[in-house]
């Protein structure tokens, strides 16, 4: 029984430890010395990296989620008369959850899986250390254009993403299923609010770009510079940002929308 | 401090999880000179190294560069020390998406306004020195380990700084290679004046440039003097190390319970 609490103990120590050098990695890349224009050039080059290289499986996820929204709200709806409202359906499941959510958990599989395995990589060759030996911080150089480059990038992917699921919805409801035009994108108009849905749905994908890049970010630059290290690093980051996400999505809805 | 020593090991403690590596380290590193770090494999030379860089902190005791304690430096501080030293790694640890030109290149462009045709002129000087200027456009991934440490040696002196350390800068060089090398760090040392660390295994041609030896074994400095002392010694530490002997007060077998007790 000691044994047990002991090991909790232990446990929650080593969680909070974690979460301490987590913050003060995170703290030290982005308030650090830096050199605002070089540093801003790494950046653009790293939304190229995680941002326009995601792009493809942000289009295509987009566009199969709003198809089967549109599909299933079509089946449902009918059965009240109420198709003409498939739009709104559409619109606000995407702005309101689907779009940040969805976004975040492909944004870690694709780009947050790539981020932890290079700056793995980098310290697993020395790379990192290099860098320190030649004078260059490497959380200024490596880490901070990567995350500023996650927290810039994902919420326009999750908004591109919004943008493509609607198409899709009206690919399917609209063009296919042959719901009226007018009143699918009218109801979409009339019942989307900007600062109660768009709004409320870019501030999840801040956070969720928050979170996910400083899970990449950090679990790289903290792994054992092994193979095994990096493979079980790289899945940490996508485990623990899809967790993350899911729960602090539940978190942001109730205080967004369920009136906390 | 003396006045000639550049760095200052006193009473160094360091340990890796519950693993003693230095108990009680103390040792000087003359200003100017080349000095050769050596010892049995896993007793912390490479260490030594990431001590005085400042990449680890001591557990306790004191680690002094130019006078200036490391382990209480700032991070901004740290850094600027950094830019006066220098370091190869083992592996090389050159920057695996830059060209040959561009590695040798990186330190001049983040730390000083040297314009393109200025920078292009060191680093081939830098290439040319370490025989590899033929090499310039290529890309790491396509040298060979040895060539990759020729660079990151090129890289290491772009700055001029004033110290150099050299992990391991002899492993996988052909003999023209090495013989090329040993000439460039004693050349380096005494054209630039440069501080020089060297750790290395292959004892006889690195004592045969060195001015100075730390010699560490069992957690401490078994030796410190200069390669001539060293050779006459009649320490049998010294002795066991220097002729290669498994048995003597050198322990080959990592620290384990007896094999009677392991195997029974």
């Amino acid at each position: 029984m000691m044994n047990w609490i002991a090991g909790i103990g232990r446990s929650t120590l080593s969680q909070l430890s974690d979460l301490g050098r987590a913050t003060l990695i995170l703290m030290q890349a982005i308030f650090g010395r830096s050199n605002v224009g070089v540093h801003w050039r790494l950046t653009i080059d790293q939304i190229h990296v995680v941002g326009v290289l995601s792009l493809s499986i942000i289009i295509v996820s987009g566009l199969f989620i709003g198809m089967v929204l549109g599909l299933q709200g079509y089946t449902i709806l009918t059965d009240y008369g109420s198709e003409q409202a498939l739009g709104q359906m559409v619109a606000l499941s995407l702005t309101r959850e689907l779009g940040p959510v969805v976004t975040a958990l492909l944004f870690a599989g694709r780009a947050g899986s790539a981020l932890t395995a290079e700056i793995g990589l980098m310290k697993a060759t020395e790379q990192l250390a290099s860098l320190e030996m030649i004078g260059v911080d490497p959380l200024r150089r490596v880490v901070a254009p990567r995350f500023w480059a996650g927290v810039i990038s994902l919420p326009i992917l999750s908004l591109i993403f919004v943008s493509v699921g609607c198409l899709g919805g009206a690919l399917v409801g609209v063009s296919w299923l042959g719901v009226d035009s007018g009143s699918f994108w009218s109801n979409m108009q009339a019942s989307v609010d900007f600062s109660d849905d768009v709004f409320n749905g870019i501030i999840k994908s801040v956070v969720f770009a928050v979170v996910v890049t400083w899970i990449a970010v950090y679990q790289g630059y903290d792994l054992v510079p092994t193979s095994e290290g990096i493979a079980r690093a790289t899945t940490k980051t996508v485990v623990y940002a899809s967790l993350a996400v899911l729960g602090l999505d539940f978190f942001l809805t109730a205080v967004m929308f369920g009136e906390i | 401090m003396t006045a000639e020593a550049f760095v200052e090991i006193q009473d160094v403690v360091f340990r890796r999880d519950q693993r003693v590596i230095y108990d009680g380290l103390t040792a000087s590193v003359p200003r100017g000179k080349i000095t050769a770090i050596v010892g049995p494999s896993g007793t912390g030379k490479t260490t030594l190294l990431r001590l005085i860089g400042g990449q680890l902190k001591p557990e306790s005791g004191d680690v002094r560069v130019d006078g200036l304690s490391v382990q209480s430096l700032k991070r901004s501080a740290l850094f600027d020390l950094r830019k006066r030293m220098g370091m190869l790694f083992q592996s090389g640890a050159l920057f695996a998406e830059l060209s040959v030109f561009e590695n040798v290149a990186f330190p001049l462009r983040v730390h000083t306004d040297l314009d393109d045709d200025l920078i292009r002129l060191v680093v081939l000087m830098k290439l040319e020195a370490v025989g590899l200027r033929g090499a310039v456009d290529l890309m790491p991934s396509e040298l060979s380990g040895g060539m990759q440490r020729r660079v990151a040696l090129a890289r290491a002196i772009a700055l001029d700084p004033e110290m150099i350390m050299y992990d391991e800068p002899f492993v996988g060089q052909d003999p023209i290679g090495l013989g090329v090398l040993l000439s460039l760090v004693k050349q380096l040392n005494q054209a630039l004046g440069l501080t020089s660390l060297v750790v290395s295994h292959d004892l006889q041609e690195t004592l045969s440039i060195a001015d100075h030896v730390i010699m560490i074994a069992n957690n401490r400095v078994a030796f410190q003097g200069s390669p001539e002392i060293m050779q006459a010694s009649d320490d049998p530490l010294v002795q066991q190390f220097l002729h290669g002997s498994p048995d003597g007060p050198v322990r080959f077998h990592f620290p384990a319970p007896s094999l009677e007790d392991a195997l029974s």
